[in-house]
């Protein structure tokens, strides 16, 4: 008793009812998107809001499971919970069902599980626990590389489906790897080399690498005195120039052409709101035309009438900023910031390696579906078919959301004692 | 604690700085930029519009002359049509692939974004199949209207019919027509226009991606409904105009009948007439362009719009002109040697009278009796005063409602003809004219002429004493009783009613014992006036007359062109129709005369290059008659029309010559136009004039001061 009481005063409730609020938006929002006059009922179990009800309850019964079980438990069940999904992701590219181009569903019943959603907290834990229990830094090579294998192995099975999307979620790994001691360098290399390959689709790739070149010639004359910097100006600029002609590779041969017409319509190459821009056009003209204050709860005609497409699961922020405005997107966008800033706060206040650094897995994924996702609505990232945490419907997605999160406030509530 | 503590702040910063970024931009555009707004309504909304009902017109007993039939537009955006089963498409709508293509250019042409009408009118069976598959034909939708229908396919002439507007007509409509709405064109339909056409509703209609609709935008708060045009009850009875229809197959002239009380028309026949359903739908503008070229002109209406001499109709005018001058009295008589002596011209009677009065003279229509008559009028002030006593003539017979229009409410109403003095002026030269050289007027021939119309009217006059109203086609609006002012206007002629009893008791001796005897009426006291008016070619039989003599319910006026006498075709015809309209039947009549053969009579006039086989008899199918030689000799039917339009329109130019000149480029008149009025000796009386003199005969055709026995 003297248990359970401890419990319920040290979970972070703040976080909870976070969750709880963008759960309801989402249930709510779902039921605006599909929402067809001739059957109003919000509790209809053949539509999606029907369904997502089910997910919901299902949902807080998962994080109540959690909170139950004993903190200690994540710990050691990491590795194998690591194997585990690894298993489900190979099982996957054989047995998996084909839906939309992705072999991204094991069908159960008339379930479907997706591996890859329980990726990404299965890799969070292992990754905390190799860091955690040794209680290493990145600053040396080895740890850098063995963290890196952990993070690439789901990477690459997932890629493999192909599901590009769930793979580059991981990337988002790279700020629990920066508080762990990665050098600062690596954002910025990394920023750098986003604003490269940015610049070498938009423009000719020759005049992007002549202007690097004269770029580094300069740069190499004003220091001619410093040895050690020529070199590694020298060195980046090969890189660099190497980086462009792999992306351009890249661009040409490894990329889908529905992927490369989505990076095109960002980049303003392709103005086509009738054909490749569409999605991205319908969702501006939904979100733009919600005003300040939106039309109103279930009054939004773009989603209602089907002209964004996927509006219940990956397009969902469309329904917000249709029918509630900016004003809705700003308690949207403002829940998310206050969750993300929360879970920072709370992984921060961790004694035990592990659970900070399993915090930061959680803030990072959830940071990076949040900016993804709302990003690719509003046409300043390329459409990247990821779920927005808690909002988008499906069982899945909401589920392993919740898992993640409920892994760490149960982390949390146990934060006075060792792991 | 970790080293790396303080790094937490840089990734908050980067968490914040993406939120704040996300949060411009949405800032940007949904309160920024406002164009998303216009977007998303042309996404949704789609204005549609509701063509209310045109009103339906009704018999004066309410039966239906025309009424609606919903037929569908078929409607294409082509940026929102996506590929689909053409052939299966042209299939449904029955066209071919070549015809598919030039209407989806048309339509691209016109604008890839907005509606246009892809194939008009489909019928409601063709609708029925392809609506099942509409939905595989993205980007295509139906519009639904309605066409006119006729269903006893009567009254064409008097009903007009409905067309696409034209620029011009937009353009005086202010805007309120659009491209391809419908407008009456002629007839009740033109003059009614603004009564039938009802008003328009618009839906705003909000539709899904699939554009399938999706109900009302706002509830339909901005939605205005169709308001269907009013209906209207003309004055038409369907069962005597029905019998007119039928009495006038495969003739050329008109019946009109008038309610002497009211001024309403009862029947209104213009002949050769068309099925007005055959102006209506797919095949309209072939149908059209068929009667276009149709050298019997049926689309020309003739009670309105063709000029008759009078001819001996016009003999009871003359003597209530007289009657009220006071220059005759009903026992005045003249001397008929079988002719009157004119000058140095000889105007025959047909018969030779003897001592005659009033009553004789209109019952046997004789012809000195008239010009007698019409000298003392022309000469009451002296042979030299002929132009005062001439135009006073001319006042009275104006009074009738002659020369002017007397404003039907139809439109291209025409106005007839009374000579002016300064006609003869231009004709003779000024003042070499005398009451003999005019006397063909006195016989209701030479220059005078009326519409069918004003025959009529005059017989409204006789059968009032003294008075018409205005004829009108239209008797109530909607279910209001409303007549309107102008046709509750009693118009007086100054003449006394005292004078008429005289003229209206010749008038019935005409058919009791005259000249129209075979077409008594059993139990009718039917009066009227026969007329074989002289023409070019074969005379015109006209018929005038009322019915019953006491309390007249009805006044007819009936005009044959071509047939013969007015007492073989006009007076039958007429009193067929005023049979069936006082008793509702037709009985045997004691003379033996047959419906039937009226019925089936073929008197079509031959056309230059007919042959007789080609004058076939069709019910009510007159217009065909030519179909496959009118392209044959295309040539000579175009200067045939050519020809009459001439002759209507060059009149007056050729009279101000002097004389009627030959008009050029046209071998058939040529050699037909007199060379100069009174120039050659008085024709003998027509010789039965059954056999034809010659093929090449133009229809309503006036000779210029022709002097020719009336009958």
């Amino acid at each position: 008793m003297k248990d359970q009481r401890s419990l319920l005063f040290n979970v972070d409730w703040v976080i909870i009812l976070i969750y709880l609020a963008l759960c309801i938006i989402g249930w709510f929002n779902i039921h605006a998107a599909v929402y067809d006059p001739a059957n109003p009922s919000i509790w209809d179990m053949d539509t999606n809001y029907g369904k997502q009800f089910v997910f919901l309850l299902g949902a807080v019964i998962l994080g109540s499971l959690i909170l139950l079980m004993d903190s200690k438990f994540f710990n050691s069940i990491a590795p194998i919970f690591y194997g585990f999904t690894l298993l489900l992701l190979i099982l996957v590219l054989i047995v998996g069902r084909n839906v939309g181009g992705n072999q991204a569903w094991i069908p159960i019943g008339s379930f479907r599980l997706q591996p890859s959603e329980f990726a990404k907290f299965s890799t969070c834990l292992l990754l905390a626990k190799y860091l955690g229990t040794n209680n290493l830094k990145l600053n040396d090579s080895k740890t850098l590389i063995i963290s890196s294998i952990i993070l690439l192995i789901p990477m690459g099975l997932i890629m493999l489906q192909p599901d590009t999307g769930s793979a580059l979620t991981f990337t988002s790994i790279v700020f629990v790897l920066y508080r762990e001691g990665l050098s600062g360098y690596f954002l910025v290399i990394g920023v750098l080399f986003i604003a490269l390959f940015v610049l070498s689709l938009m423009f000719n790739k020759f005049l992007v690498i002549a202007a690097l070149l004269i770029i580094g010639a300069l740069a190499i004359y004003f220091n001619k005195r410093n040895r050690n910097l020529i070199t590694v100006i020298a060195s980046g600029v090969i890189i660099s120039i190497a980086f462009i002609f792999c992306v351009d590779f890249a661009y040409k041969n490894v990329l889908q052409s529905h992927q490369r017409n989505r990076i095109d319509v960002i980049l303003g190459k392709i103005d086509d709101p009738r054909g490749q821009g569409y999605n991205l056009n319908q969702s501006k003209i939904a979100i733009g035309s919600g005003g300040l204050w939106g039309k109103g709860y279930l009054q939004g005609t773009q989603t209602k009438y089907d002209f964004v497409p996927e509006q219940s699961t990956d397009f969902i922020f469309c329904t917000v900023g249709e029918e509630w405005g900016f004003i809705g997107s700003l308690v949207v966008i403002g829940l998310y910031l206050t969750l993300l800033i929360r879970i920072v706060n709370v992984a921060e206040r961790q004694r035990a390696s592990f659970s900070r650094i399993y915090g930061y897995g959680v803030a990072s994924i959830l940071f990076f579906h949040f900016f993804i996702n709302i990003g690719m609505t509003i046409g300043l990232v390329p459409v990247i078919g990821i779920p927005l945490p808690f909002l988008s419907y499906g069982g899945s997605s909401l589920w392993s959301f919740t898992i993640l999160l409920f892994i760490l406030l149960r982390l949390d509530s146990n934060r006075m004692g060792f792991i | 604690m970790n080293s790396f503590f303080e790094r937490r702040f840089v990734i908050l910063g980067i968490f914040i700085f993406i939120a704040l970024v996300l949060l411009s931009r949405l800032f940007y555009i949904q309160v920024i930029d406002k164009s998303y707004f216009l977007s998303a309504s042309n996404n949704v909304l789609r204005k549609k519009i509701i063509y209310p009902a045109r009103g339906v017109i009704l018999d004066r007993h309410g039966k239906i002359l025309v009424q609606n039939e919903p037929v569908y537009d078929l409607m294409v955006i082509p940026n929102e049509v996506e590929a689909f089963d053409t052939l299966e498409f042209c299939r449904l709508i029955g066209l071919d692939k070549a015809g598919f293509d030039k209407r989806f250019l048309k339509a691209k042409n016109y604008s890839p974004y907005r509606a246009s009408i892809f194939e008009k009118q489909i019928s409601a069976i063709t609708f029925a199949s392809f609506q099942e598959s509409l939905q595989e034909f993205k980007g295509f939708y139906v519009q639904n209207r309605s066409v006119r229908r006729y269903p006893d396919s009567l009254a064409g002439h008097f009903l007009g019919y409905i067309g696409e507007v034209n620029d011009a007509e937009i353009e005086k409509s202010g805007g309120f027509y659009r491209p391809s709405d419908y407008i009456g064109k002629t007839g009740v339909e033109k003059a009614y226009e603004e009564l039938l056409r009802g008003q328009r509703g618009v839906e705003n209609l909000m539709v899904d991606a699939f554009n399938r609709p999706k109900g009302h935008f706002a509830d339909g708060k901005y939605d205005t409904l169709a308001v269907a045009g009013e209906s209207l009850v003309s004055s038409l009875d369907i069962r005597i105009q029905q019998l007119g229809e039928k009495l006038m197959q495969n003739k050329v002239g008109s019946i009109v009948a008038i309610e002497p009380a009211t001024g309403e028309i009862l029947a209104f026949v213009s002949s050769p007439g068309y099925d007005p359903n055959l102006l209506v739908g797919r095949q309209r503008g072939k149908n059209m362009s068929g009667l276009f070229k149709n050298p019997y002109t049926p689309l020309l209406i003739r009670p309105i719009q063709a000029y008759y001499p009078p001819g001996s109709s016009f003999k009871p005018m003359d003597a209530l002109v007289a009657l009220q001058e006071g220059l005759i009295q009903p026992n005045t008589t003249f001397h008929c040697p079988g002719g009157y002596r004119a000058g140095n011209h000889w105007v025959r009677c047909e018969h030779v009278d003897g001592t005659t009065d009033l009553t004789k003279a209109i019952k046997m229509s004789c012809n000195t009796y008239f010009c007698y008559v019409f000298d003392k009028l022309m000469n009451r002030n002296g042979p030299k005063n002929i132009r005062y006593a001439f135009n006073d003539w001319r006042k009275h017979i104006n009074s009738f409602g002659w020369g002017e229009r007397l404003n039907i409410d139809l439109p291209n109403e025409k106005r007839g003809l009374v000579p002016e003095d300064e006609r003869y002026d231009r004709i003779f030269g000024k003042n070499r004219w005398r009451s003999s050289t005019i006397i063909s007027l006195a016989i209701g021939q030479g220059e005078l002429l009326a519409t069918p119309l004003q025959l009529a009217n005059a017989e409204c006059i006789i059968a009032n004493r003294g008075y018409y109203y205005t004829p009108h086609l239209i008797k109530s609006i909607g279910n209001r009783n409303i007549v309107k002012p102008e046709f509750q206007v009693k118009h007086q002629v100054g003449v006394d009613s005292r004078y008429f009893e005289p003229v209206i008791e010749g008038m019935q001796q005409v058919i009791e014992s005259g000249t129209a005897v075979a077409s008594r009426i059993p139990d009718v006291t039917f009066c009227g006036k026969t007329g074989t008016v002289q023409t070019r070619g074969k005379n015109h039989s006209v018929f005038v007359g009322f019915a019953p003599r006491e309390n007249p319910k009805i006044a007819i006026a009936v005009v044959v062109e071509n047939a013969g006498y007015g007492a073989s075709w006009a007076a039958p015809i007429a009193s067929f129709v005023v049979e069936k309209y006082l008793k509702d039947s037709i009985t045997r009549r004691p003379s033996g005369i047959d419906v039937k053969r009226y019925m089936s009579a073929n008197l079509l006039p031959m056309l230059p290059g007919m042959k007789p086989q080609d004058k076939r008899t069709k019910l009510l199918d007159s217009l065909k008659v030519l179909k496959k030689d009118s392209i044959k000799n295309k040539e000579k039917i175009i200067s045939l029309k050519k020809a009459i339009y001439l002759t209507y329109a060059k009149k007056d130019t050729a009279r101000k010559a002097g004389i009627a000149k030959p008009l050029a480029g046209n071998d058939s008149l040529k050699n037909k136009t007199p060379a100069r009025p009174l120039a050659k000796p008085l024709k003998p009386a027509a010789d039965g004039g059954r056999s034809r003199k010659d093929t090449s005969k133009v229809k309503p055709k006036v000779t210029t001061g022709r002097p020719i026995q009336g009958k």
